[in-house]
């Protein structure tokens, strides 16, 4: 029944697919070729004009560069044309430093918030006006104070995947059981031994899924961070090609975008299911 | 009674209420047990049993007196008192052997791996749950939780052992065979043991002695019964012994009226010098009036 079912979803996911390809490829087939153009005229507007070729790249288009780009995916012709794999590389290599260091310090800040009502009460207020800014927000101001493109958008993936990690962690820690505690307590754990033993495990699962919204939105951010900064990295590419006038790549480098994204989001589903318990 | 292992002595709980009054749940509670013995408080829900308990266990601190165990007054938890939990409170990460480990490293931080376990080990055996050593709480049964619960707390050593409706949310069958299991267990390692039940059959089997509680707010402990039935009492002959019906109508009479009217009926209360009554042979086995009850001296028990 389970696999069956599955294997019904797959077939109905390969037709909606191929739907899409089809209506893609018929939209944007060649129409008529203009006729009686002057050669000269014709050679400047290119093959949409001559061809009837439609501006839109169709399907197979975009599969045929797609196989370019993955046969040769770090090649380095200098700065405006780099692999995808170099680009992707640059802001995975971004989001992970912010990420990371969002991690060390919302954690820990998370746990003193969850375990000491008055440093939540006194937090909040400060929270609470921070976590609505929009992170690309700061960045005029991060390029102000650090004088660094490239540390500015690690500091603005920093400053939007704090949010909901703190926020998580704290309620995570807030809300372990009071039993689980009491045992804790009647056994004369300390402090130190409880917060490791009792409360990180009780509140892994909700600080997990705080991590995994994170590098959701770590992801999200990242592509309009290196748009304002430029340089390298996926986003760049995306607006270069803009400029190249390239739907092509345009449309590959939203794929890929989406595709790292899932996986990073896989990754952390993973790393939630291994610490999740069942009652 | 000069040895006393356990001493309350004139405890009470109050709360701020919102109109500026306080509400005190019980109060004026003096206690005695003795090394060995096996104590359960009856009483109706709000008269702050579980609130004696936790207190007793040093997850609670009384508005007023003190308690004092083996000699000293405690102050906070301590791994002498060890607590068997309403709802288990396993901890769901860890398996059976896992959270009994953890009890047991508790108390002994130097101990290295292998004798962790082996201790551990010791007490699944003793509980029964020898096989299910790996499985996690999810996996068992709330009778089986239970019994790792109870593991637990008896791998620590304790002093005395504090169960707070331990098998509440078991159901009838489950509730009997671990009620023998602690019964056994406390016979054989002369276990002190005090409990919170509404289970009058279970108090009946369990205790030495049973505390009655009246009802809150300003619960006060009426009278404590010591249990005449012999020691080695069994599970399945229990209700044919001649007192059997005496002592289980005594309580049963005081859960269902005297438990209401005791603070207007009696006027002389003396919460330092709690009336002991130990249900005899000579009265009727129906529905005894409580006059009829063979009391000790200072005893005076209105209806």
């Amino acid at each position: 029944m389970n696999a069956s079912l599955r294997f019904r979803a797959a077939v109905v996911s390969i037709a909606l697919f191929a739907a899409f390809l089809g209506i893609w490829h018929l939209a944007t087939r060649p129409t008529a070729a203009a006729t009686n153009m002057s050669p000269e005229y014709a050679k400047l507007m290119g093959l949409t004009a001559t061809q009837g070729k439609s501006a839109m790249p169709g399907p197979a288009d975009v599969g045929a560069k797609l196989w370019e780009h993955l046969k040769q995916p770090f090649y380095d012709n200098g700065p405006n044309d780099k692999g995808l794999g170099i680009q992707l590389g640059y802001s995975i290599a971004r989001v992970g430093l912010g990420y990371l260091l969002a991690v060390l310090v919302a954690i820990p800040l998370g746990f003193l918030i969850g375990m000491s009502p008055l440093i939540s009460k006194a937090l909040d207020p400060f929270i609470q006006v921070l976590k609505p800014i929009s992170p690309l927000a700061w960045m005029p101001l991060a390029l102000y104070t650090i004088k660094d493109s490239s540390i500015s958008a690690i500091f603005v993936i920093f400053i939007c995947s704090v949010w909901p990690m703190l926020l998580n962690t704290a309620f995570g820690v807030a809300s372990v059981r009071k039993e689980w505690i009491n045992v804790a307590r009647t056994l004369e754990v300390g402090t130190v031994r409880r917060a490791f033993t009792v409360i990180l495990p009780a509140a892994a699962p909700t600080i997990l899924t705080g991590m995994r919204i994170s590098i959701g939105i770590a992801w999200l951010v990242i592509v309009a961070a290196e748009m304002l900064v430029g340089g390298t990295g996926i986003g760049y590419f995306v607006w270069n090609e803009w400029n190249n006038l390239s739907i092509t790549n345009v449309i590959i480098a939203i794929l890929m975008i989406g595709i790292v994204g899932m996986l990073l989001d896989q990754i952390l589903a993973r790393f939630t299911r291994m610490v999740t318990f069942p009652e | 009674m000069t040895d006393k292992f356990i001493s309350i002595e004139g405890i009470a709980r109050r709360y701020p209420g919102a109109d500026g009054k306080e509400t005190t749940v019980f109060e004026g509670l003096w206690l005695a047990m003795n090394r060995g013995e096996f104590g359960c408080v009856i009483g109706h829900s709000g008269c702050g049993k579980t609130t004696v308990l936790n207190i007793l266990a040093g997850l609670d601190e009384p508005s007023e007196g003190a308690v004092i165990v083996d000699g000293q007054a405690i102050e906070g938890t301590s791994l002498d008192r060890a607590v068997i939990f309403q709802s288990h409170a396993l901890l769901p990460w860890r398996t059976v052997l896992g959270n009994v480990a953890y009890a047991v490293t508790s108390k002994w931080r130097d101990w290295d791996r292998a004798r962790v376990k082996a201790h551990a080990q010791k007490f699944i055996d003793l509980v029964g749950l020898t096989g299910s050593e790996h499985k996690r709480p999810s996996e068992l049964s709330g009778g089986m939780k239970q019994r790792v619960g109870i593991a637990r707390a008896l791998s620590i050593t304790p002093k005395i052992m504090l169960m707070d409706e331990p098998f509440s949310a078991l159901d009838a069958l489950t509730r009997g065979t671990l009620q023998d299991e602690v019964r056994r267990i406390c016979l054989e390692t002369g276990q002190t043991a005090f409990m919170i039940t509404h289970d009058v059959d279970e108090a009946i089997y369990l205790a030495d002695k049973i505390f009655l509680m009246t009802n809150g707010p300003g619960a006060v402990l009426a009278e404590i019964v010591e249990n005449p039935l012999p020691k080695d009492r069994g599970r399945i002959d229990l209700h044919r012994h001649p007192l059997y019906y005496a002592l289980r109508n005594h309580i049963v009479d005081f859960l269902v009226s005297r438990s209401k009217t005791f603070a207007a009926t009696v006027t002389d209360h003396d919460p330092r010098n709690v009336p002991v009554v130990r249900p005899g042979l000579g009265e009727p086995t129906v529905v005894p009036p409580p006059k009829a009850v063979d009391t000790g001296p200072a005893q005076t028990i209105a209806c």
